[in-house]
């Protein structure tokens, strides 16, 4: 759209490294993942807690805390625009307005001490130029879009007066105020109850279909990829694991840490009540074993696992594993 | 996980509903992590901190990384040591004390260690002598036993009443809580300075060695409300913990739960809070001392010391400089070592 | 909002009834008489002198009238300074006080605040070990060792200020001892809002500020300030206490005729009713200043909720 080799993509992520200083040494947070987000698509970002996903996303918006974040390596190019070689400047005039995150706790999100109104209005004062007037009657319609009731006479009010569920709503409302082209959510409904999760997701879904913008779900949860993306990336120890569209990841897996993470979703239709888990824990990150960091917990792991890190076998055009034994876990999975 | 995110929360609402007019209380934070795991409660139950657990090797770790406070502890154990042989070495070298006059009458008479007219830099003398002839260096030792004696026998006097109360109105909880913390938070909002320099001014003890005693009361009676505030943040958030409910399930006695489970679990905050008072403490008694209300003559202090200092500024500076100087690198010492300890135990930054 | 000031104020009278009395009980539990100090008196002249101020009286005789004058503000006559009452003696030295104790406080702020915020903005900075390693300096350098060497360097050696001497507000007179009086402030306020701007800075909604594209400047501002000073403004209330503790050393130093310098000389000259008087107008100020201080608290945080 805006240059040449942007391919129809918003967003192309290429060798994308970042790594945190600790004093346990470098925590390789993210460690040369690759990816890209077209018009209008929602890409699904899944993985455990300290799997790099978040991570991965506030590169892309260069909201790493620095020190002791720091992006070593990599290109995100926004339509074909390298945002990483942005200004400070540059980056700034980005945020809020073409590209919006909403964050996983609304609790603490949202400024405590000042009210919704001001918060709401600042993003377009700042990126659109709106006078004070035009901001406020735009913050109004944006809470309306997204279901608050009584807007225009809530919309003075300060965060704690809203339930945890509207503060979610009132930060999409701020993150969609200047129709961004890209929208990161992550885990937008982690720290919200089960029946509002449902329904924060269906306003994501909603307002993307009538805005046509891109979006990044990030979430632990296979559950709710399933439902609301195109594809999906399986992120495990700062690496992508497997990658593909979100029909086939979930019907032919081809790694066997996707493999236990579907295992993993209580599937109401199963006849035997008994849950899977994935043994072990996620590994320490400043102290990754040479082979792959996910064969001390993978139930096909061989000898060559723990020696040699795994290829990234493309297993079909775009269908992707980390595994020695991608192809087989892939052959597997589609046999039953 | 999702345990100590809500356990955060909630502490962070309690710090959020009750404005509070505290001095120290933000300067320590009283995370609820600070709780062990069972073995390593008992490690510090049974009196000594077993090193092999790793949250306090961990913080020792830290603690020795951290160049201040390695310089601090330096610092504090060579005065502290220098205080407590240096009178005696000195007597017996010299035969100079800190309450000793020479009888001869050219010897009476203040001399600088170092420039001006009536400089003579002597081994004998290395702080130079005072007005009366004394010398600087016995009065600044001495003064450094009784000043260090005060503040670490007035601390303990605040972690005694501090921690018993805080601990009890902790974990009792309920309407005893309500009414403990009140009262905390009227003795707050009195200017007890003032009833104090009352009490010292109007009731003076008949010795010196009453005078000190007095002193100790007087202040650790004033420096326990901060204590006694993170003591019961500490074992609220403990209290609900497995190994306390395993205790009681088993019928341990309350005062036992309290004395033997949940205080050793709170250990950390309050070391840093003990740490913190000591220097608190022995600015207050030199405050005291200058006011004449504090160690009386011939004992002597840093405070008292660097009052009687200030007087002949103008003519001897270094008759303030010398006990003032050895006060202000105590203090700061003593300073680096309570954040060094704070930093090194607070988990917040173990997070990182 | 008014039910918990009107509550709040109700709890502050009997906390001076607990404040007052204590004193009173000190200043007669202790021995001798404000009399006893002078030479020994001829019974007669003592007699006269007892019932002149009512000692005869049993001692809830006396009590009472003490109570009685203070719910009046009549405070009576000082004993020391012939002729005068207590309330003349108050509103002299308070003048004195409140001018030193509030450009001390106010120098605190202007640089505590200063200071402490741009150590949090460049932590481990230069700028930040330098003020940090300050304000411990300030923290463990006593104001009746620092008075002293201000005077000697200024006043006695380079001549700039006037070393002891008392002439109002504004005047060269008051900056040696406002700056001796503030510099712990300083370094309390600097501290206090160095870790309070840490933790905000750190927190999930300065991310959503840097997020929606805010510069630095505006996230700092606009953000982060506000929650960042609060530890400072809970500090103000027990900041009061402790200035007046300062002025008693302060005034003592630069010979300055304040509230404290009256006060410590009522307490060695056993001037009973200067005492009280003076410690009932200071626990007034103190729990007033606390309850303002909770109130601009609440005005902050809009999430304190008064009940």
């Amino acid at each position: 759209m805006m240059s040449g080799n942007s391919n129809g993509n918003v967003i192309t992520v290429k060798d994308l490294r970042t790594y945190f200083e600790t004093e346990d040494g470098t925590v390789k947070a993210v460690d040369g993942i690759s990816f890209e987000v077209k018009q209008g698509e929602t890409l699904g970002i899944v993985g455990e807690s300290g799997s790099g996903k978040s991570v991965a996303n506030l590169s892309l918006m260069r909201l790493i805390p620095n020190p002791p974040g720091k992006i070593v390596s990599g290109s995100v190019l926004f339509h074909g625009r390298d945002i990483l070689k942005l200004s400070a400047r540059e980056i700034r005039e980005l945020r809020g307005k073409r590209l919006a995150m909403i964050f996983q706790d609304p609790m603490t999100s949202l400024n405590p001490f000042m009210r919704v109104s001001r918060q709401l209005m600042e993003v377009t004062q700042l990126h659109l130029g709106h006078t004070k007037e035009q901001a406020r009657a735009h913050a109004i319609k944006m809470l309306e879009q997204v279901g608050i009731p009584d807007a225009a006479d809530r919309i003075d009010s300060y965060p704690h007066e809203f339930s945890g569920g509207m503060r979610q709503r009132v930060m999409i409302a701020m993150a969609l105020s200047c129709q961004p082209e890209l929208l990161i959510a992550d885990e937008p409904t982690t720290a919200l109850d089960v029946t509002i999760q449902a329904q924060i997701l269906e306003l994501i879904k909603h307002l993307k279909a009538e805005t046509g913008a891109s979006v990044v779900l990030i979430t632990h949860d296979l559950g709710v990829v399933a439902g609301m993306t195109d594809h999906v990336i399986v992120m495990y120890a700062g690496k992508i694991f497997e990658q593909a569209p979100t029909a086939e990841l979930f019907q032919q897996p081809g790694n066997p840490y996707t493999r236990g993470l579907l295992r993993s979703v209580p599937d109401p239709m199963a006849e035997h009540g008994k849950l899977y888990q994935i043994p072990g824990q996620p590994p320490d990150l400043a102290r990754l074993p040479p082979g792959c960091p996910f064969a001390p917990r993978c139930e096909r792991a061989e000898e060559i696992c723990t020696r040699e890190f795994p290829p990234f076998v493309e297993l079909t055009r775009d269908h992707h594993s980390l595994c020695h034994f991608a192809a087989e876990v892939y052959a597997e999975t589609a046999n039953g | 996980m999702n345990d100590e995110k809500s356990s955060n929360r909630e502490q962070d609402e309690q710090r959020v509903s009750v404005p509070e007019t505290v001095a120290e209380a933000p300067l320590i934070q009283t995370p609820p992590e600070f709780a062990f795991a069972d073995e390593e409660a008992r490690g510090v139950i049974s009196g000594e901190i077993i090193a092999g657990t790793s949250l306090w090797r961990d913080a020792r770790r830290r603690l020795f990384k951290n160049k201040l406070a390695v310089f601090g502890i330096f610092v504090v154990i060579i005065v502290a040591l220098a205080s407590l042989v240096g009178p005696t070495l000195i007597k017996s070298s010299t035969g100079y004390s800190y309450d000793f006059i020479p009888r001869d009458a050219s010897l009476t008479k203040s001399f600088a260690p170092f420039h001006g007219p009536d400089a003579r830099f002597s081994w004998t003398h290395p702080m130079g002598t005072d007005n009366a002839g004394r010398d600087i260096m016995a009065r600044v030792l001495s003064g450094g036993q009784i000043s260090l004696m005060v503040a670490l026998i007035s601390t303990l006097v605040s972690l005694l009443i501090g921690v018993s109360y805080g601990a009890v109105a902790g974990y009792i909880g309920g309407r005893l809580d309500d009414l403990m913390m009140r009262v905390v938070d009227v003795l707050y909002s009195l200017p007890y300075v003032i009833i104090i320099i009352v009490l010292l001014a109007l009731i003076p003890a008949k010795t010196p060695t009453g005078q000190l005693a007095e002193l100790f009361f007087a202040l650790g009676a004033v420096s326990w409300l901060t204590m006694a505030r993170i003591v019961r943040g500490q074992i609220m958030s403990l209290k609900n913990q497995d190994f306390v409910l395993a205790a009681r399930a088993t019928g341990v006695s309350t005062p036992k739960i309290i004395f033997r489970h949940l205080v050793p679990n709170a250990l950390g905050p309050v070391i840093v809070y003990a740490t913190l008072t000591v220097p608190t403490v022995m600015l207050s008694e030199a405050f005291l001392s200058f006011l004449g209300l504090g160690v009386r003559p011939p004992r002597v202090s840093w405070g008292s010391l660097a009052a009687e200092g200030a007087q002949n500024l103008a003519v001897y500076p270094w008759q303030m400089i010398f006990p003032a100087a050895t006060m202000a690198l105590m203090l700061f010492s003593l300073n680096f070592v309570g954040d060094g300890l704070r930093d090194a135990l607070d988990p917040q930054m173990r997070k990182q | 909002m008014l039910r918990f000031i009107i509550r709040r104020i109700i709890v502050i009278v009997p906390m001076l009834f607990i404040v007052i009395s204590l004193t009173w009980a000190l200043v007669r539990l202790a021995p001798g008489t404000f009399y006893s100090g002078e030479k020994k008196l001829a019974p007669g002249v003592e007699k006269n002198l007892r019932e002149k101020y009512g000692l005869d009286q049993p001692w809830y005789v006396q009590y009472g009238k003490v109570l009685r004058n203070i719910a009046r503000f009549d405070f009576g006559n000082s004993l020391k300074y012939e002729g005068q009452s207590v309330n003349q003696i108050l509103l002299r030295g308070l003048p004195v006080s409140a001018a030193l104790g509030l450009s001390a406080y106010l120098l605190a702020l202007l640089v505590g605040l200063t200071t402490g915020t741009l150590s949090a903005l460049k932590q481990n900075s230069w700028i930040d070990y330098a003020s940090m390693s300050l304000s411990m300096l300030g923290i463990s350098v006593p104001n009746f060792i620092l008075g002293p060497l201000l005077v000697l360097l200024f006043s006695l050696t380079l001549f700039w200020f006037p070393p002891a001497l008392w002439d109002g507000f504004p005047s060269r007179s008051l900056v040696l001892p406002a700056i001796t009086l503030s510099a712990i402030y300083i370094a309390y306020i600097a501290r206090l809002t160095r870790s309070g701007m840490l933790e905000v800075m750190r927190s999930d909604y300065i991310r959503t500020a840097r997020a929606k594209g805010l510069s630095e400047t505006q996230v700092v501002i606009r953000h982060a300030l506000r929650g960042g000073l609060l530890p400072v403004v809970s500090f103000s209330g027990p900041a009061l206490a402790f200035l007046i503790t300062g002025t008693v050393v302060v005034e003592k130093v630069f010979a300055l005729p304040g509230l404290g310098n009256y006060f410590i000389n009522a307490c060695f000259n056993r001037d009973e009713p200067l005492i009280i008087g003076i410690v009932a107008f200071i626990s007034i100020a103190v729990l007033v200043f606390n309850l303002l201080v909770d109130i601009a608290y609440g005005f902050i945080d809009p999430r304190i909720r008064y009940t």
